[in-house]
């Protein structure tokens, strides 16, 4: 059976959706980030793609997709001991308070 | 962003003020770049200078490549054979560890562009990825039922032109050369440019046809 990542030619009758949206300032801080990351030579594009693919199926399907570029990053960067789990919990709970 | 949301802090996220319901994935993100600015691992204006360069980047560059092509047919064989090269002869910067192919529809072939995978796709040369092209029914469909699916967006191709579907990867993203309308002979190319659309470059649409001067 294929990943979930590996689309082509999976039965599907939903019609496109054409429809575009803005992106939002956090999801072009996304790509950005990415690539500033990149550039440093700290990620590259096959680490981002392996940390995206590897997203459980369930959950491929109910991010959106800058929200499945932010899980690979944080795979990443995790994994390359640049962070660490526990000081993103924590930071995120203030970035989250802090626009409230 | 309003005058009233100064949170006195060190760090200020210009334009995120109207995203009050940030999901877990944002803040995750957020929280992310604030760590890795204050470590050192990237300096604190970086990212937003990269937000420039992508918002700098939009179709209207592959449209200028495209008029060149159909303008200069010398021009047009080396983007077909080394489109690095010609590139640089226009003075855009090749995207570094990515190739890019250009793929030329004719009278009997058609060619779409998808990327089952992910959302591989020329930015330096077209921008960001529109919605649908990293959509789940355009990823699985493309491949299956390119003619269904090139019908949905207005483009019907006929029966006796080939319909080739191109597969991008991170290591090779496709930007087609769609066909010069007809009745553009003797335009200048600047006003070729402005025909040529973003769906033109994916395939799934057609470049716009010249205004009939009354």
């Amino acid at each position: 059976m294929n990943a979930v990542h590996d689309m082509g030619g999976v039965p599907s009758e939903d019609p496109i959706d054409r429809s575009e949206h803005q992106l939002m300032e956090w999801e072009r801080r996304t790509g950005a980030l990415v690539d500033v990351l990149r550039e440093k030579q700290l990620i590259n594009t096959d680490e981002l793609r392996r940390g995206i693919e590897a997203i459980s199926p369930d959950e491929y399907r109910r991010l959106g997709y800058y929200e499945r570029w932010s899980a690979s990053l944080e795979t990443l960067l995790v994994e390359k001991g640049l962070l660490t789990t526990e000081e993103i919990d924590k930071r995120a709970a203030v970035v989250g308070q802090r626009w409230v | 962003m309003g005058a009233d949301h100064d949170h006195g802090g060190d760090h200020h996220h210009p334009g995120l003020a109207e995203d009050l319901s940030l999901g877990e994935p944002a803040r995750r993100l957020m929280a992310m770049e604030e760590l890795l600015v204050e470590k050192g691992v990237i300096g604190a204006d970086e990212v937003r200078r990269v937000m420039d360069v992508i918002a700098a980047r939009s179709p209207v560059d592959g449209a200028r490549v495209v008029a060149r092509a159909w303008m200069d047919p010398a021009f047009k064989l080396r983007l077909l054979e080394d489109p690095r090269a010609a590139l640089a002869e226009l003075g855009y910067p090749v995207v570094s560890g990515s190739k890019l192919a250009v793929v030329e529809n004719t009278e009997n072939l058609h060619h779409l562009v998808v990327c089952t995978l992910c959302s591989c796709y020329p930015t330096s040369l077209l921008g960001p990825p529109p919605d649908w092209y990293k959509s789940f029914a355009y990823r699985s469909r493309a491949v299956v039922d390119p003619r269904g699916v090139m019908r949905e967006f207005g483009l019907e191709v006929g029966e006796a032109v080939e319909v080739r579907v191109v597969d991008s990867a991170a290591d090779l993203r496709y930007m087609v050369l769609p066909r010069r309308p007809e009745g553009t002979e003797g335009m200048a190319e600047e006003d070729l440019v402005a025909l040529v659309t973003r769906d033109s470059l994916v395939g799934v649409g057609a470049p716009n046809q010249p205004a009939v001067n009354s």
